[in-house]
């Protein structure tokens, strides 16, 4: 259900950066396509922007509803809009495709100028480092030279603090939701099994199968069904699902059974037929590369010393892939080097997709923050 | 960053006048339950104090986060190992201490994490409690306004009581205030007063 405060009709921009982009791995982008959307007006001072980044599944389209599509709001439309936690009526709020995706921003799915095809495998690993290189280019672009904040949940939340760190005067605050200063062995196992789903789906063609006119759905619907085992919880599982049966009893074969069963696939599927596989293994690597503590023998409070930004830290108590103690650790590392920050660790049984919600307590902490965020 | 934030408001309340003025200027401050962040917000606004609160609180937090407040959702009993040893000027525990578990506990880390800490607390020992306890009832009033059934205090004390608490913690008393609604009391303290506010150092 969307309320009257939805930003309304809402359509995608694009720009093309033609400098050169130094990646990370060393491979170099000569130019590439940016997909972004904005909201509210950016005022004179050019100093209301706030920039949203989004998770792994995400995109640009944070807000509102595209004019010929029916229920196509935003994946953030709750939080964003005219009188939400982010108000539009203050702040311009941009959301962009990162680039490796699949929503508009050049990825592997994208047509390579040099050779005439898909980039397929020849793409290059991107990084978190690196999305914030191209979204500096878009706020060159709009003229935007601070952000009054930069907000991201989950892999958007490391994308956010990487932003204080590599530009720590271009960001007055960050909202860091769910995320971690880096993954566990856990999270980047759970990754790999995601990662081999797909590469060994015999529709891969080792990256390039648009040239085989076909798609390794198989995997990617696996891919996507471990993800999403990781992103709810137990208990919200146990309670939305249980044991129930779809036809009341047990059929004793390997078809569709309980609910979670027929949930999941279900899920799996509709990813499928929306993202592209090379995107996916994309943004997994990405997650799992990002740890900024890294350079600094491990210091993540060495990490935050450059940072200026004030700091929002949210966690969720049963979000087990993203739990508060990875939270607790950026906080920690902010009250070392006496940056302003608040964290709150807010009781939710929706597990890591609880930052998606609507739910009271957690929408009240935000537009409280954001209500103290000058413009 | 905190423009739009009201005008602090809290000057009047006296327990935290008598804790303001322990607070040199500057200073960097740790508020442990720190409630909705008044406290802190009158320090920011009237000393320039640079701090936070630790609250364990959600409504708290939230009035905490619309005062615009630095605060982190912690709870004290398990200790304060988010927090350096001696990062901060003072560590401040207003009216908590009879609430906490771990009363000695929380003693040590102030001791460890702050230069000096500043506690206050009801007076057990002040005589309008004592009545009461006389007549056959645990008190009831202004500064303990629960009953025994639903207090959340559970380690009441007198001044004396704190001061043995201080010397078995190694914490040496710098400085004693008593008060009675917004008067000082300086005659028969642990008898004539209803709060009491300590400020102490670790004793080397």
């Amino acid at each position: 259900m969307q309320d009257s405060k939805s930003v309304g009709v809402v359509t995608p921009q694009y720009v093309t950066i033609d400098k050169p982009l130094q990646l990370k791995s060393g491979l170099m982008l000569d130019s590439y396509h940016l997909v972004y959307e904005t909201y509210g007006q950016l005022n004179a001072a050019r100093s209301n922007a706030v920039l949203i980044c989004h998770a792994l599944s995400g995109n640009h389209h944070v807000a509102g509803v595209y004019a010929d599509k029916e229920k196509s709001y935003g994946w953030w439309d709750n939080m964003v809009g005219p009188g939400k936690p982010i108000d539009t009526n203050r702040f311009f709020v941009m959301g962009m495709n990162n680039l490796g995706g699949c929503h508009g921003s050049t990825g592997p799915a994208s047509i390579d100028t040099k050779t005439g095809k898909h980039y397929g495998a020849s793409f290059p690993i991107v990084t978190v480092e690196d999305w914030v290189e191209t979204q500096v280019q878009l706020a060159e672009h709009l003229g935007i030279e601070q952000f009054a904040a930069v907000v991201g949940g989950s892999l958007g939340g490391m994308q956010a603090m990487q932003w204080t760190l590599d530009y720590p005067e271009k960001v007055r605050h960050a909202l860091v939701v769910a995320a971690a200063a880096k993954l566990t062995a856990q999270n980047i196992a759970f990754n790999d099994v995601a990662r081999q789903a797909i590469m060994t789906d015999q529709e891969f063609y080792g990256g390039n199968y648009y040239a085989y006119d076909t798609l390794p759905r198989r995997g990617l619907r696996l891919a996507r069904m471990l993800g999403h085992i990781t992103y709810l919880s137990d208990d919200s599982m146990a309670a939305k699902f249980g044991r129930s049966l779809r036809n009341g009893d047990l059929s004793f074969g390997f078809d569709v059974e309980f609910e979670i069963e027929s949930y999941l696939r279900y899920q799996g599927d509709k990813f499928a037929d929306l993202f592209d596989a090379n995107s996916y293994l994309l943004m997994t690597k990405a997650l799992d590369y990002f740890d900024p503590a890294n350079t600094y023998g491990g210091d993540l409070s060495a990490a935050f010393q450059v940072a200026k930004a004030d700091y929002l830290i949210l966690s969720f108590t049963s979000d087990w892939r993203f739990s508060p103690e990875r939270s607790r650790e950026i906080v920690k590392a902010l009250l070392d080097n006496k940056i302003n920050v608040s964290y709150a660790e807010i009781t939710s049984s929706h597990g890591h997709d609880s930052f998606l919600m609507e739910t009271q307590y957690y929408h009240q902490l935000v537009r409280a923050y954001m209500d103290n965020v000058s413009t | 960053m905190t423009d739009t934030t009201a005008p602090s408001t809290i000057a009047l309340r006296p327990d935290f006048a008598a804790i303001a003025q322990w607070i040199k200027p500057g200073a960097k401050i740790l508020d442990l339950g720190c409630g909705d962040g008044s406290l802190l917000r009158h320090l920011r606004d009237t000393r320039n104090v640079f701090g936070y609160g630790v609250e364990i609180d959600d409504d708290n937090l939230l009035s905490c986060f619309r005062n615009g407040i630095n605060v982190i959702q912690n709870d004290l009993e398990t200790g304060l190992s988010s927090f350096e040893s001696a990062s901060f000027d003072y560590v401040i525990l207003s009216q908590t201490l009879q609430a906490m578990r771990h009363t000695e506990g929380i003693i040590q880390e102030m001791l460890r994490v702050g230069k000096e800490g500043i506690v206050s607390f009801p007076n057990f020992g002040y005589w309008r409690n004592r009545m009461q306890v006389i007549s056959g009832h645990m008190p009831v009033s202004k500064t303990l306004p629960y009953h025994w059934y639903d207090t959340p205090n559970i380690h009441l004390c007198t001044l004396g009581d704190f001061e043995a608490l201080c010397q078995q913690c190694d914490a040496r008393i710098l400085e004693r205030r008593v008060m009675n609604g917004d008067h000082p009391v300086n005659f028969l303290p642990n008898l004539m007063g209803m709060l009491a506010f300590y400020r102490f150092e670790r004793r080397e």
